[in-house]
């Protein structure tokens, strides 16, 4: 039974219908919100990425540091939380311990040393031998992979049991946040380029797109739980676009197969170069996918911390020049997280769009 | 000739500052790409709005498209400087 209240016409509050523009005082007010608490993290991010008096300072480290995976989680300044470090030495067995182990002066432990986050066995003359040990070890990007995961895991779950719940009611809470943009996925992006067996791919492709939107936005938030570069790191993106590759070769048909190797009305001898290149283009494009998030996102994360080291470049020159292009540089870095706000959108759906126009071409059928 | 003139300088900084001129031109050819791209949907949707919305999207999509082919440029000049 829907219960519906009506009010009598003086108690009802009309809410003011206004285009939205600048002049829309609640639209102004949100983005003041929005920039001032963006200006407020970009300042710990700042904060976070300084360096002690008397060490000079090196940008390219520092962003290096910040984008590739480390073994301990840097939090700020001199604050590092431990991750487990878990080793396969090839005969010698498992071994686990924190990567606190790692804090003594030559970054040795057991015969384990680290150089550059590559974990090794010490050699004789001091240098490390990586060849012999296979490093499991739960990095930073792996917390954040578990993270992103369960997040999922949770938001996901809690919106089924809502549907079954409901059943055909409203939406109600997270559920009309994440309905309509399944159904964007499933209408503009599902169905008009696959057609009608786009439901198989649905799971997949719905997977695939809010993994990639919430692994980007958490890299982009500069405290603890996030700041982790995942989707920056080619070996996830390479997985990502193998789990593609597996789903394209799986479901190709007869007639995705004769287009790659003998495409239809191609002469002989146009196929001697034509089928290479086919080949050659099948395995390329989950690579491209896989370059493309890297890239996209890495290159974001460099600009972001590339004007925040400006600051710390320009207080080598005197503690006044740093001071005077803080607030330039906050404010440039403020507008490049906005358009990376966008960019892990939009590099979401491009995987997902180009994921799903594969599927297509491995599913069509011919037409003549 | 400029080259063995450069390389007699400093062969690091030479080959990073080429890489840095090729970072910038695959940057033009970002922007070059993505203007057209830009300028021929604004006309579409000046011809036809009602396929406004359609046009956006393929505008959107092909952009990403076209940066990730400049943004793989970028990359290679970053490696170059790198390593």
């Amino acid at each position: 039974m829907i219960k519906s209240i009506v009010l009598p016409p003086e108690k009802q509050v009309y809410r003011r219908a206004m285009a939205p523009s600048f002049d829309n005082p609640s639209l102004r007010s949100l983005a003041l919100k929005a920039l001032s608490l963006l200006m407020l993290l970009v300042n710990i991010q700042a904060f976070a990425s300084g360096q002690e008096e008397g060490e000079e300072f090196n940008a390219g480290e520092m962003i290096m540091h910040h984008i590739l995976d480390t073994h301990e989680w840097h939090v700020f300044g001199d604050v590092h939380i431990p991750l487990p470090v878990i080793l396969y030495h090839k005969g010698e067995g498992l071994k686990v311990f924190m990567s606190s182990a790692f804090h003594n002066d030559e970054h040795q432990y057991e015969g384990y040393g680290i150089h550059h986050e590559q974990i090794g066995v010490v050699q004789a003359d001091g240098s490390i031998d990586t060849s012999a040990v296979i490093d499991l070890s739960i990095t930073k990007n792996v917390v954040t992979l578990f993270l992103v995961s369960l997040l999922m895991l949770w938001v996901f779950s809690s919106v089924a049991k809502a549907y079954k719940r409901r059943g055909k009611a409203a939406p109600k809470g997270m559920q009309s946040f994440f309905e309509p943009i399944i159904l964007f996925i499933r209408d503009e992006v599902a169905k008009p380029v696959i057609g009608e067996k786009y439901a198989k791919f649905m799971p997949y492709l719905l997977t695939v797109f809010f993994f990639i939107w919430m692994a980007n936005m958490l890299g982009l938030v500069p405290f603890l739980p996030g700041g982790a570069n995942l989707t920056g790191n080619i070996a996830v993106t390479l997985v990502l676009a193998a789990c593609t590759f597996v789903i394209i070769l799986a479901n190709g048909n007869k007639n995705y197969w004769q287009h790659i190797f003998a495409m239809p009305g191609v002469p002989a001898w146009l196929l001697v170069i034509m089928t290479p290149i086919e080949i050659i283009g099948m395995f390329l494009r989950p690579a491209v996918l896989c370059i493309r998030l890297f890239a996209n996102i890495t290159a974001g994360h460099i600009t972001i911390l590339a004007f925040i080291s400006l600051i710390f470049i320009l207080r080598q020159a005197g503690d006044a020049a740093g001071w005077g292009v803080a607030p330039v540089s906050v404010l440039l870095s403020v507008f490049v997280t906005f358009i990376e706000l966008l960019v892990a959108f939009l590099q979401a759906f491009i995987f997902t769009l180009l994921s799903a126009t594969y599927f297509a071409a491995a599913v069509e059928e011919a037409h003549h | 000739m400029l080259e063995t003139i450069l390389l007699q300088a400093d062969p690091d900084l030479t080959f990073k500052g080429i890489a840095a001129i090729g970072a910038g031109i695959a940057a033009i050819g970002a922007g070059i790409g993505i203007g057209r791209i830009g300028g021929d949907a604004v006309q579409a949707m000046a011809r036809q709005p009602e396929a406004a919305n359609d046009i956006r999207t393929s505008m959107i999509l092909t952009a990403g498209l076209v940066e990730g082919a400049a943004i793989i440029g970028i990359v290679v000049a970053f490696l170059v400087v790198l390593g």
